[in-house]
């Protein structure tokens, strides 16, 4: 979701003053630290080879992991070093609010997945979210999906390629071309070999490092300024003040002062319609509980993920707060970016040694970044597009074949869209944002399918074709509605729109769109019959499945009802101790 | 229990390769090494700490902390994996040495 502000943002700052401050000076036990860790990436890809000889080993782990690699796999997918630099980018700009992408935007949808839809996913037995469509629609509707999906997850892969190269460029000095070719190979082979176990299996490993490079940031910047109360204090002498600490205040309609705007956008648009969205429909997340070695396990893959997501605001946002504090004039046009800073924290603070973790974490985090949208792009070409249309019925070493070919493009493609985006960043603005129509409507036509059995085939396509319309329109439109506008005035240059906000009214739209359309088109035609529905729909198991009182029931502490319960209760105390 | 984890892979093709997946190393024994080396390397590093680099971080010995704190971790993940050493269990993975006589 913070794709393109990063690269709006044009990464980290150009200013020759500031990029004098944040060339960070990586001595020889750095590099050692930063060679170790390297060479452990490859390694894995290595080792994780002995266990591919399916496309299902190569694209799904051969469903074999266990629920607690899955679940921070489910995590580090998503906290790519663009998620990490662009959140702490956010905690400088706005403050405490941030956390409403961690607890309204992330962990409510997350424990809905595990609890209630990935008995669907997980139980019918599909290799990805297209496949699901494609059993509970059409072709049609799989089709648009599977390409829509494809097309952004190998522009993401691409996006987060070029972010690593402005950053190893800022940070080390290395030029753009090398870093992108440097990384590029290693991701290419940790994925061309090991599948999605080596891309899993680095995601882990990546979660530990990154944390262990925060966390002494956190705890050095703390101490620098005297303590929580300290930091408090020090933001009350900033322009960002003392709203910084409040996450729902100013969300009144319609005189909203917040800066995610009212609380029907955050609660209904981010909370509701972008949160449910992403994590129950983007596959380059589904795909980690999938690959759980049993449906216990997959349903905790995203519920053992919602715990650290709960807490790593405090590894974000803090840092982003600490840096507003301590780094004079950041964030203004004479000085650094706010997304510099976590970057010149790391230089300000880290003694070699730390800063040889940190920096491992942080490349590491980018090459997750890149590598979850390719091992979920290969997965969904491989399956969706090539198998399902283009050769069917071959054996199975074929699609291995292909899975493997379909990385490396997958790979060259990324190389492409960075080399793009260094030269035309607007261009690949566009492009991000178009496709982020295509996201807004997903889950009303998932909840809708799974919870209503007569909803038609031809509905599926014809919602989300609809939807993405109306996220395109509210887009266009909201720029000249004076609402979106702080004091609700409408600002004719249209700079100071809160983008943030339009956005989550363009989901709400969307999902409304997409909702009256599917209603609508099911009334008009033909079902599918309920004997192809089993499995995939609320109340009508699957035909295959097991007798349920053959089914070994988990032991207690690993109920998912137990786990999304709690860790929607810690969301609910945290939230009312920084409303 | 898992049923067929090869769907659609299986089936009347009798030379359809068989799932490799339980030949997967165990994660826990590679996170445990990567963070005991890292905890020793800090840790020295952080008991010859010079006063730059102290004062650089607030004085406090943050590669000291650190490298003990990645110690301890790792040390638990080896531990974990060494008195827990469960392989995912492949329920058909046996199937065809048991069933489809010696060959």
């Amino acid at each position: 979701m913070v794709e393109r502000s990063f690269i709006r943002g044009a990464g980290l700052t150009a200013h020759e003053e500031v990029r004098g401050l944040l060339r960070l000076h990586v001595n020889p036990f750095d590099y050692t630290i930063l060679g170790i860790y390297f060479a452990l990436v490859i390694a894995i890809g290595v080792f994780a080879r002995r266990a591919v000889a399916t496309s299902e080993d190569f694209l799904l782990s051969g469903r074999s992991l266990p629920a607690w690699v899955t679940g921070l796999a489910f995590i580090s997918a998503n906290l790519g070093a663009i998620e990490i630099l662009g959140m702490a980018a956010n905690g400088a700009q706005y403050g405490l609010p941030t956390v409403h992408f961690y607890w309204i935007g992330a962990v409510p949808a997350m424990v809905f997945l595990g609890v209630v839809m990935m008995p669907f996913y997980y139980g019918s037995r599909v290799r990805s979210v297209p496949e699901f469509l494609l059993r509970r629609f059409n072709p049609a509707t799989h089709l648009f999906n599977a390409l829509t999906f494809a097309l952004a997850a190998v522009l993401t892969a691409g996006v987060n390629l070029y972010a690593l190269a402005l950053v190893i460029n800022a940070l080390i000095g290395w030029p753009i071309w090398l870093s992108i070719a440097v990384s590029a190979v290693f991701v290419l082979a940790y994925i061309t070999l090991g599948g999605l176990s080596g891309a899993i299996y680095n995601e882990v490993l990546q979660f530990f490092v990154i944390i262990a490079g925060l966390v002494p940031l956190v705890i050095i910047g703390l101490h620098a300024v005297g303590g929580y109360g300290g930091l408090k204090h020090a933001i009350d002498h900033t322009s960002l003040g003392a709203k910084a600490f409040s996450t729902w205040g100013g969300v009144g309609v319609p005189h909203w002062t917040n800066p995610l705007g009212d609380w029907i956008g955050i609660i209904m648009g981010l909370g509701f319609v972008l949160s449910f969205g992403y994590w129950t429909t983007n596959f380059a997340e589904v795909q980690r509980a999938l690959s759980a070695k049993d449906l216990n396990a997959a349903q905790r893959t995203p519920l053992i993920g919602a715990f650290p997501k709960i807490f790593i605001p405090g590894l974000t946002i803090i840092p982003g707060l600490i840096a507003l504090a301590v780094i004079p004039k950041l964030g203004t046009p004479k000085g650094a970016s706010y997304n510099d800073a976590i970057p010149l924290l790391m230089g300000k603070y880290l003694p070699d040694g730390a800063l040889g973790v940190a920096l491992a974490g942080l490349l590491a985090a980018f090459m997750a970044g890149m590598a979850a949208n390719v091992s979920s792009f290969n997965t969904v070409f491989t399956y969706d597009i090539w198998q399902t249309y283009v050769r069917r019925g071959r054996p199975d070493r074929y699609y291995l074949q292909v899975g493997r070919v379909v990385t490396v493009a997958g790979i060259v493609i990324g190389i492409g869209t960075a080399f793009i985006a260094s030269g035309y960043s607007n261009i690949m603005n566009y492009i991000q944002l178009l496709f982020s129509f295509f996201n807004a409507p997903l889950f009303a036509t998932f909840i809708v399918a799974m919870f209503w059995k007569r909803t038609t085939p031809w509905s599926g396509v014809a919602g989300l074709a609809a939807g993405t319309i109306g996220a395109a329109v509210m887009h266009f439109a909201g720029y000249h509605i004076g609402y979106f506008y702080p004091h609700q005035v409408l600002d004719p240059t249209h700079a100071t729109i809160n983008a943030q906000m339009l956005n989550f009214y363009g989901a709400i739209t969307a999902f409304v769109a997409d909702l009256v359309v599917t209603v609508l088109v099911t009334l008009v035609t033909k079902p599918k019959p309920v004997s192809e529905l089993g499995g995939l729909v609320w109340g009508l198991p699957s035909p295959d499945a097991p007798d349920p009182s053959t089914v070994p029931k988990p032991a207690w502490w690993a109920s998912p009802k137990l786990l999304g319960g709690t860790a929607l209760g810690i969301v609910l105390v945290l939230s009312i101790i920084f409303a | 229990m898992s049923d067929t984890p090869g769907t659609g892979t299986t089936g009347p093709d009798s030379k359809a390769p068989q799932s490799a997946a339980a030949r997967l190393f165990d994660l826990r024994s590679l996170i445990g090494g990567l963070f005991v080396l890292y905890g020793i390397m800090l840790t020295v590093a952080g008991a010859f700490t010079s006063k730059a680099n102290l004062a650089k971080a607030s004085n406090i010995n943050i590669n000291l902390w650190m490298g003990l704190g990645m110690l301890v971790l790792g040390i638990l993940f080896l531990v974990w994996w060494r008195l827990n050493p469960v392989r995912p269990a492949q329920p058909d993975q046996p199937k065809p040495y048991e069933t489809g006589a010696d060959r």
